[in-house]
């Protein structure tokens, strides 16, 4: 039996409106075989965490440019695990300065993609990552 | 005393409300996963036959906002709403991007609700294997109405009729003259007409060319369909929509069409599911089976067409 397509939810939290990033990489991994919901701007952790459970995904993937990371990724980790969803792997891309990316990886983002990385590097790590987790 | 089957823990979790042990079978059964057999087989005598409204039309005209209001409109009314979103997984790479949930526009909190994108992994016809399945799995889980939104449909993708109770097919102004509402296919399937985007340009004239197709029509076992018109952006027409479903709901109830209509669904998924059991069954043995082989063979060599080499196939008596 084929293994069936990983789900992966790709969300921008907080205020910018820039979702060119996370356009390409939802892109990147539809050409990789993964099912991505794309639930665009402006989520609230609240509305991510929601989705993330009712669309079943086995990863989640979140795009900031606003600066807030700091703010919106924790509450996203905290209201998964709230909903015994902690094992869900999340993901993140964007503006983020390495200290912070140190401090969030601590808290639980399992991976964290700068600008410049490869589409190539953040799908082979999402694969891996939902891999693992299942 | 006889005693029920036992249920399966995940089955009485969906009963009880448990929205993960929704979403996880609803996963297994997009992945046919046979652990989905018993949860599904448990929940079926516990469907209601709930209103199933299928939502279909071209791409970009308007279905996912449509919905997002029509469920608005629903929760106004203090129903709780399920909605399957189908969006196209890709003839190359088998991935997809599921982009209806963007139009969804509810609080988090709001309970009375469950979206699910859904891809259609290959199935033509405008929905997934899987949706007919999954719309069953909302009715047992409690919501009063169950919405099914199509992939952009095409001409001919009229597969929405064998999962919904009504068909609402979502037009546009300016799609073509009143010659396309001629042709055979999506333009027969529908219960209501929806022509949105209302604010534009030629929607009387669209709405006009399909009121003319409704008039000439005999309707179908004596509906006659509505014909609606609607705005998402300046949000309009939506009760009305809602209505008119309803109207088609009450109607399937008092002419004692819906017990009739249910069996042709269910008459169709039961033969849908034999095709592709059977179907999967002869293409292993053809690989297999040494002797079947050989009747390939014989076909590839032209002794012998394909329809002689499929009779001999399909002789009376389980093919083991």
């Amino acid at each position: 039996m084929v293994r069936p397509p990983i789900r992966v939810l790709i969300a921008k939290p907080g205020l910018d409106g820039h979702d060119r990033g996370a356009k390409v990489v939802a892109r990147a991994l539809r050409d990789a075989g993964f099912e991505v919901i794309y639930a665009g701007l402006r989520q609230t952790p609240e509305e991510i965490v929601r989705a993330a459970l009712e669309e079943d995904v086995d990863i989640i993937g979140l795009s900031i440019l606003s600066g807030a990371h700091m703010a919106l990724f924790p509450k996203v980790l905290a209201l998964l695990k709230k909903e015994k969803a902690g094992d869900i792997p999340v993901f993140a891309g964007g503006i983020i300065p390495d200290e912070d990316a140190r401090r969030l990886k601590k808290a639980g983002i399992r991976a964290i993609f700068g600008p410049g990385t490869s589409l190539e590097e953040i799908v082979t790590t999402a694969q891996r990552l939902a891999r693992s987790a299942a | 005393m006889t005693r029920a089957a036992p249920i399966p823990a995940a089955a009485r979790a969906i009963l009880d409300g448990d929205r993960r042990a929704l979403a996880r079978v609803i996963s297994q059964i997009e992945d046919r996963d046979p652990t989905a057999a018993p949860i599904t087989r448990a929940l079926y005598p516990r469907t209601h036959a709930v209103p199933v409204v299928g939502v279909t039309g071209p791409l970009g005209v308007g279905k996912s906002s449509l919905i997002n209001l029509l469920v608005g409109r629903l929760r106004a009314l203090d129903r709780t709403v399920g909605i399957v979103a189908v969006d196209p997984s890709s003839p190359y790479s088998g991935g997809s991007v599921l982009g209806d949930r963007i139009r969804l526009d509810r609080p988090a909190g709001d309970g009375g609700v469950y979206f699910r994108s859904m891809a259609s992994r290959g199935e033509a016809g405008g929905i997934a294997a899987a949706t007919r399945e999954v719309t069953r799995v909302l009715d047992a889980a409690g919501f009063d109405v169950v919405i099914v939104e199509t992939v952009g449909s095409g001409q001919v993708d009229v597969a929405v009729r064998d999962v919904a109770t009504t068909s609402v097919v979502v037009l546009v102004p300016h799609l073509g003259d009143e010659v396309q509402t001629l042709k055979a296919g999506l333009f027969e399937i529908a219960d209501v007409f929806c022509v949105n985007k209302a604010d534009l340009p030629g929607a009387d004239l669209a709405r006009r060319d399909l009121a003319e197709l409704v008039r000439l029509g005999a309707g179908r076992a004596g509906w006659t369909p509505r014909v609606v018109s609607t705005s998402t952006t300046q949000p309009a027409g939506i009760d009305e929509l809602w209505e008119n479903i309803e109207a088609h709901e009450k109607f399937l109830d008092d002419s004692g069409q819906r017990p009739l209509e249910e069996r042709r669904r269910l008459s169709s998924e039961i033969v849908e599911l034999v095709r592709e059991r059977v179907g999967r069954r002869l293409s292993d043995r053809l690989e297999r089976d040494p002797s079947l082989r050989g009747l390939l063979d014989e076909v590839v060599a032209r002794r012998i067409d394909p329809r002689t080499a499929a009779e001999r196939l399909d002789r009376p008596g389980p093919p083991r």
